[in-house]
């Protein structure tokens, strides 16, 4: 089978993934967009972390839990952002038309999407890792393999939920892209990011264990208070993840369809 | 049977409904291979939704097309590497050079000996000085020659126009309309190019599809219209068309 219709050419994604590194090359706004507000999250709940540190017995004994917490949750928020700002690039560019009607295949889109989401992140968070280590003593590589299932989990719900943005987009236009920047803060209560999910009412308990996030940030604080690392929940989140990442594929394929019904692939605009 | 060899496009009795409006209203037409047609119509006709269904961009209401011999869109992705687009409408990545954006595209299409294919390409609509520049930072006709290049990155077989030279200077729409032909008459492509140019039609389409509210209402090489509607200009012919007087100018 040629190149040109096989069902996933790698060298289809490896275009789209050149197409973005090349913007991001050319744009220094959008280079240290990736690194400041990562840095300021960092810094600024590390002093508070520093400071309830020296009141409370709690945080004296888990040094480190509010600032990982901030560091976990920049990885679920700038994994689903990396994701969803590069397909807005394609809208903001007026570009989508030409390809939609080349032979790339939504599924490489996708793929390029998500190799994209980890490059924006590594260029944003690697720096702020060794920042934190500096500032605060806190070493978020330490948390070793630990720290492989949290991000393959979080990154897995970032991917999800910048699927089903992007098919949002897709379907409206710009007017669903305030949908990018803000949906993944209904996660920020629900998920448990500063705290445990038994502080929550016990109805809204349930709705927090169908978050794949809740299970990694509960396993952070396992980990940084008792250390222990539960695998069990690592498991569970990976399985929701499963399934919230069907759902969502599922949905922009369908948003998809009905984009081309509607006509809108050509009008990109609001 | 029909025995006659497929043609490169095939739209039979194709409809698009957007909601209450009719913007596709049952048409029909056939374009040979190597054939270069206009497709004309004022504001609204149903030009740019009928090259949309063509290439699988929009999913018709009822009908069927097939293109370089298969359904759309149900297997568009085995001809799209094929065929290609060109639009004023649909912009290429502003902030990236024009032969980052043609290296991009020439990927996308699976384009052999893609560096060489630049070069030819950039050489034959006068882009080679222009390569490393900023798309963004470009004239609206150099720009439209790199729409044009990414266009024909792939060689296509089948290409669409959706108003080529619409807000180019007299002197580059000359320009890009002399590629045209030549392009043609060295590859034999099919064309098909939705225009408000009559002038451009005239020159270089050897036969025009008027479109009206969604239909074909008319279809015929232009030597021929102008005969039927006593007319000297295309133009004219539009106008009889669009202003629904093509019964009285024909008889």
């Amino acid at each position: 089978m040629s190149e040109a219709v096989q069902m996933f050419s790698p060298r289809r994604v490896a275009a789209m993934v050149l197409r973005y590194w090349y913007l991001l090359r050319s744009s220094f706004a959008r280079l240290a967009e990736l690194i400041y507000w990562p840095t300021v999250q960092m810094l600024m709940w590390g002093f508070l972390q520093t400071y309830l540190a020296g009141q409370t017995d709690l945080y004296a004994r888990a040094g480190g839990v509010l600032i990982g917490a901030v560091m976990l949750w920049d990885i679920l928020f700038r994994g689903q952002l990396g994701f969803s700002i590069s397909f807005l690039e394609e809208m903001w560019s007026r570009n989508l038309g030409n390809l939609m009607i080349s032979p790339l295949r939504p599924a490489e889109f996708v793929a390029a999407l998500m190799v994209m989401s980890i490059i924006r992140l590594a260029i944003g968070m690697v720096p702020v890792t060794l920042l934190a280590i500096w500032f605060f003593g806190f070493n978020l590589w330490a948390l070793g393999l630990a720290l492989v299932a949290f991000f393959a989990n979080l990154m897995l719900t970032g991917w999800a939920v910048g699927v089903f943005v992007s098919g949002l987009v897709l379907r409206n236009g710009l007017g669903a892209e305030t949908f990018a920047w803000s949906i993944m803060f209904l996660f920020l209560p629900l998920a448990c990011v500063y705290y445990p999910v038994a502080v929550l009412p016990a109805w809204l308990q349930t709705i927090a264990w169908s978050l794949p996030p809740t299970y990694v940030f509960e396993g952070m604080r396992t980990l940084l208070f008792d250390q222990t690392f539960r695998a069990d929940l690592m498991i569970q989140a990976l399985a929701l993840n499963v399934v919230w990442f069907s759902l969502a594929v599922a949905a922009f394929l369908a948003l998809l369809a009905s984009a081309r019904r509607n006509g809108t692939l050509m009008q990109t605009g609001e | 049977m029909d025995a006659s060899p497929e043609p490169a496009v095939r739209a039979d009795r194709l409809t698009k409904v957007y909601k209450t409006a009719v913007a596709v209203d049952g048409i029909s037409f056939t374009l040979p291979y190597g054939s270069i047609t206009g497709l004309l119509g004022g504001n609204g006709a149903g030009k740019t939704t009928t090259i949309a269904m063509l290439m699988g961009l929009t999913t018709p209401t009822s009908g069927a097309t097939r293109v370089l011999g298969v359904d759309m869109p149900r297997e568009r992705y085995r001809v799209l590497h094929r065929m290609n687009f060109e639009s004023p409408y649909v912009e290429m990545p502003m902030r990236l050079t024009v032969r980052q954006n043609l290296t991009v595209f020439g990927m996308l299409y699976g384009v052999r000996n893609l560096p060489d294919r630049i070069t030819e390409i950039a050489a034959e609509l006068e882009l080679t000085d222009l390569l490393d520049r900023p798309t963004g930072k470009l004239s609206a006709g150099q720009k439209t020659r790199v729409s044009l290049a990414k266009a024909l990155i792939n060689t296509p077989e089948l290409l669409l126009l959706d108003e080529p030279t619409a807000s180019l200077d007299p002197d580059t729409a000359d320009w890009v309309r002399s590629r045209l032909e030549r392009y043609r008459s060295e590859r034999g492509v099919t064309m098909l190019i939705a225009s408000h140019n009559m002038a451009e039609v005239e020159r270089l389409c050897e036969r025009v599809i008027f479109m009206k509210r969604g239909k074909i209402e008319d279809d015929d090489t232009p030597a021929r219209l102008l005969q039927r509607y006593g007319r000297d200009t295309l133009e004219e012919v539009f106008l009889d068309v669009a202003r629904g007087r093509e019964r009285e100018a024909a008889q």
